[in-house]
């Protein structure tokens, strides 16, 4: 296999990673506020449910947690729905690996979401309370003060932690080839075993570095943006 | 009547008595000064009176109107609490805007209610803006109007807060020991601008420990101790004259410059 062949094969690979990594931040991000809020809800029970689900979500590796949502279905309820996406996908439109790829987007959205809220609550948590009672005495409802006040300040607060986790997200997409999804490494795993090529193996690394270097550019840029005002 | 009618405020935390019974009366245009020692519930006072505090029991009247019925929603406390303006100690300006959005944001929030919004919008933000203009200008600041707060002194970043407060022309405008968090050689501008904001149909309330910005500019003088108002009069009678033995030892701690102005 020439170079430019391979190249191409595993670009296929990370198209998959870069799938996982795009709707687990799209739908992560936003899930993780409401979470965040169920966290700091004064409701007990809410706060409770909230922080034992961000408790296991968090301490279980990422891994296991693809692994139960891809065969409980099966186990559990003696239906394998996610190997039936699968196989109906795969006879019906020649689509390969969509219920693995399903399930693992799943899993990493709600993993990826209980990180977010934590860092969501952080940041909404370390803004004093005097920039609220600011915003009450010049007669703004809690709305007006949460979406002109306190957004922004905590976008600022939050954009570093939350830049470390979207670079750590791209990295963990490797783990859907533990049910055997086709991301980059399974892809350069099977061109070890199939064509007895061992170099693709390392060389995925440039992807990822590629990737991680725009991403921490466009970050940077962000993180900019916000310099104009301390606080 | 008076203009505001505090009748025996109470409010506690938990089993900690925090006001116990605080009543007292102020005219329109009149500047009260509250002194008192650490604790004695001079924030709590102005808290309730801004209503982020509940009181226990008591009333507040404000041009007639009694303000406190127990069961109102967010958005009467929210219109209730506009009777009054609060410049805190420590400013609390909002960092993300510039000097001027911060004197107009709540003006432009409030303006979004009014019926003629839609129709007038430019005519009331032209307005407002203007409105801000002059308030940063009274208070001295018409250079720094594009500036954030993060590029100011503490004593213009208060000035700011005075300016953002007045912007909503509030009945009483309270100041909760507004150069307490100041550099001694920046508290003159701040007491001078509030100084200078006395006038007929402005009545203000402030709490300090500035003995003779409150001499010299206080109508009325209220010393708190313990949760209760333990003396009040005017500014002599208070300062020269003070009756209560809590009073006396309260102001023998402070030295008093004497070459008047
Ligand atoms: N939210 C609260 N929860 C519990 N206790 C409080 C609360 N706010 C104030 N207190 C207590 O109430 C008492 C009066 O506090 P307050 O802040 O009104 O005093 P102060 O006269 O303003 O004092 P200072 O001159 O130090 O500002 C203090 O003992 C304080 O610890
Ligand atoms: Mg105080």
């Amino acid at each position: 296999m020439s170079f430019l062949e391979v190249t191409l094969f595993l670009w296929e690979g990370f198209k998959i990673s870069l799938l996982i990594f795009a709707v687990t931040l799209l739908c992560g991000a936003p899930l993780g506020l409401p979470i965040a809020f169920c966290s700091m809800s004064k409701f007990k029970p809410l706060r409770a449910l909230s922080k034992i689900i961000v408790w296991i979500v968090r301490g279980i590796p990422l891994m296991l947690q693809i692994f139960i949502i891809y065969y409980v279905p099966g186990l559990l309820f003696e239906f394998p729905l996610f190997s039936k996406i699968d196989i109906y996908m795969l006879v019906n439109y020649d689509i390969v690996d969509a219920g693995r790829i399903v399930a693992v987007l799943i899993a990493f959205t709600l993993n990826y979401a209980c990180y977010f809220s934590e860092i969501y609550r952080g940041g909404i948590e370390s803004i004093s309370y005097g920039q609220y009672e600011a915003g009450y005495v010049l007669g703004m409802t809690k709305s007006q003060i949460f979406r002109k006040i306190i957004l922004v300040q905590v976008i600022k607060r939050i954009v570093p932690p939350m830049s470390n986790e979207i670079i750590t997200l791209i990295k963990d997409t490797a783990l859907a080839n533990c049910i055997m999804v086709c991301e980059i490494i399974k892809n350069a795993k099977e061109l070890a075993a199939n064509e007895a090529l061992v170099w693709p193996l390392f060389f995925t690394g440039v992807f990822y570095l590629v990737f991680v270097g725009l991403l921490t550019i466009l970050l940077g840029k962000l993180e900019k943006k916000l310099d104009y005002f301390r606080g | 009547m008076a203009h505001l009618i505090v009748e025996n405020l109470t409010k506690s935390f938990g089993s900690l008595k925090v006001l116990k019974g605080v009543s007292f009366t102020l005219e329109k245009g009149e500047v009260l000064a509250i002194i008192g020692s650490s604790g004695s519930g001079k924030t709590t006072l102005l808290r309730c009176l801004n209503f982020l505090e509940t009181p226990d029991g008591g009333q507040i009247t404000v041009s007639d109107k009694p303000l406190l019925d127990g069961h109102d929603n967010d958005d009467e406390i929210r219109k209730k609490r506009l009777h009054f303006g609060l410049v805190f100690q420590s400013f609390n300006l909002f960092p993300q805007y510039t000097v001027h959005k911060n004197v107009t944001l709540a003006l432009e929030l409030l303006s979004q209610e009014r019926e003629d919004w839609k129709t007038n919008k430019k005519a009331i933000l032209d307005e407002i803006n203007k409105t801000a203009d002059d308030l940063l200008a009274r208070v001295g600041l018409a250079d720094k109007a594009q500036a954030y707060p993060c590029q100011l002194s503490g004593g213009q970043q208060q000035r700011v807060a005075i300016a953002r407060a007045l912007a909503l022309s509030p009945e009483i405008l309270c100041f909760d020991e507004p150069t307490s968090a100041l550099d001694p050689n920046l508290t003159g501008e701040v007491l001078r601008v509030i100084r200078s904001l006395k006038s007929a149909d402005r009545t203000m309330i402030v709490v300090t420990h500035e003995m003779d910005f409150a001499r010299k500019v206080a109508d009325k003088v209220i010393f708190m101790a313990n949760g209760v108002i333990e003396e009040e009069g005017t500014a002599q009678q208070v300062f020269e004259n003070p009756q209560s033995e809590l009073t006396k030892a309260f102001l023998t701690g402070f030295d008093f410059d004497k070459d008047e102005e």
